[in-house]
């Protein structure tokens, strides 16, 4: 049995003046796993995201990240610079005045200098397949590249494991089978949050999915939905 | 931050290459005396100082002029009230309105000053590109609380901005035009108060973004600060124009 990267134990979670959005959750990440997420609106997947990254504390329950429980805010410190989240609207994570800013972020605080952060972010720009956007305005580039740039801010800080967040939210088909590629050329274990089968089935080997604030028991083996004939996914007439 | 103009930052002039850290200590250094200025001679040597800057900075003629109308603007409303409201010998009269000397050598006074003021830091410090004034600041010891107070104004400006231009449009989409009635109050209220929900979420889930990336509450840049031999030289000829302002400030409060 691989290690756990991530625990979720018996997790309870409720917005103030709200009804419960996770009761008795539990969720495992393993080592190199590639898990797929789904569930309807509400069913709390981003809030579970976030409770995994210490951006909200749960009311009741354990998270175990690389095997250590976090037990207040900066113990997820350390354990956060080892993650890669993705978040659902790019616009969030970026906020620098050039791509390269935003890509050395990350690694600047993980602490290197200058010049490393600087040869990090050129490596991850060109994982992704944008080197030369280095003095681009993030904010002025196109939804697709935005993604690009925000998974190239993750990737540049060599992380162990991929939590994203709907990343195909807004995205032209074109885009997604750039991610696609993208993800495919990645081996670290990931989780995968998106309404779209075909993404998943694309992007990961489990599927798991969410209702009414708890995982539901059974795995599924994700697997393509072929449209009946070649051009299903451009406009045309019958 | 990414859409803010700051085209000032774009050049390659004397103070453009100057270290930021060495800008942000004269602007601050400049700025503090001129606020402080009571007679009319030093400020006008501060604006003179500050139209140098502005030279030295090579910025564009037509975008300065532009930012100190805006200042203006308001500079022009002290001159509509405040010759006429301040009591002292009487210089002119009309009607029933009475414009002392006092009056008008303070609001004399206060436009100097501003100018001098807007003219400084638009050459000192709107020359500094966002990614190095947190750095700078940190680096010269400014509380880390105040370093983030005017990052995050300075980012957050635009996203509001932004968020307001977004409802207007989505409002404008609707057939909404302004009127002076209840209806656009009332609508105007709603939009004002759903542009601070809306800014307030996004604040928060850029700051979380932030701190997934390890961010820990200290900047960190890819730009080296090295102060030179050049930089110090600078360094010196600010303070020679804030000590020559401070000393014609004393000089007059001497002789008054």
């Amino acid at each position: 049995m691989t290690h756990a990267v991530i625990e979720l134990t018996d997790i309870d979670y409720a917005f103030p003046n709200r009804n419960k959005c996770l009761s008795g959750l539990e969720f495992h990440l393993h080592e190199g796993e590639k898990l797929g997420l789904f569930g309807p609106n509400g069913a709390g997947k981003t809030t579970m995201l976030h409770i995994l990254m210490g951006l909200i504390t749960p009311d009741r329950g354990e998270v175990r990240l690389f095997g250590r429980t976090m037990s207040d805010g900066h113990s997820f410190d350390e354990a956060r610079l080892r993650i890669g989240f993705l978040f659902q609207h790019s616009d969030d994570q970026l906020f620098c005045p050039t791509v390269l800013d935003d890509v050395a972020f990350g690694p600047l605080n993980q602490g290197l200098g200058p010049d490393e952060a600087r040869q990090r972010a050129a490596e991850a720009l060109h994982q992704v397949g944008l080197d030369g956007f280095e003095d681009y305005v993030p904010y002025r580039l196109s939804g697709g590249e935005k993604k690009l740039v925000a998974l190239a801010t993750v990737l540049a800080m060599k992380p162990e494991v991929l939590v994203l967040d709907e990343p195909t939210t807004g995205l032209s088909p074109e885009a997604k089978d750039r991610l696609i590629a993208i993800l495919k050329g990645l081996d670290m274990a990931r989780l995968v949050v998106s309404h779209e089968p075909d993404f998943l089935a694309a992007t990961t080997d489990t599927l798991i999915a969410m209702r009414n604030g708890r995982i539901e028991p059974g795995r599924l083996t994700p697997h393509t939905h072929t449209h009946v004939h070649e051009v299903g996914d451009i406009p045309h007439q019958h | 931050m990414a859409a803010i103009d700051e085209s000032f930052t774009w050049g390659d002039s004397l103070i453009h290459t100057t270290d930021p850290r060495v800008r942000l200590a004269c602007a601050v250094m400049i700025t503090v005396i001129t606020a402080l200025l009571r007679s009319p001679a030093p400020a006008v040597a501060a604006l003179a100082g500050g139209a140098i800057l502005v030279a030295l900075a090579a910025l564009p003629f037509g975008a300065v002029l532009r930012r100190l109308a805006m200042v203006n603007v308001f500079i022009v409303f002290l001159w509509l009230f405040l010759p006429f409201s301040t009591p002292g010998d009487e210089l002119l009269r009309f009607g029933p309105l009475t414009a002392t000397r006092q009056g008008i050598d303070l609001t004399l006074l206060i436009t100097l000053k501003s100018n001098a003021i807007v003219l400084t830091l638009l050459s000192l410090m709107a020359t500094i590109a966002v990614q190095d004034l947190g750095p700078a600041m940190q680096q010269l010891k400014v509380p880390r609380k105040l370093c983030h107070i005017l990052l995050f104004t300075y980012r957050y400006i635009f996203v509001i901005h932004k968020e307001y231009l977004t409802m207007r449009r989505a409002m404008a989409a609707r057939g909404f035009t302004p009127r002076t009635d209840r209806h656009t109050y009332r609508a105007f209220a709603w939009l004002v108060g759903m542009l601070l929900v809306k800014s307030w979420d996004r604040a928060e889930r850029v700051h979380a973004a932030m701190r997934c990336r390890g961010f820990r509450g200290r900047f960190y840049t890819l730009t080296r600060f090295a102060a030179t031999a050049r930089d110090f030289i600078f360094l010196a000829g600010c303070a020679a124009l804030a000590a020559s302002i401070l000393w014609l400030e004393i000089a007059r409060r001497g002789a008054a």
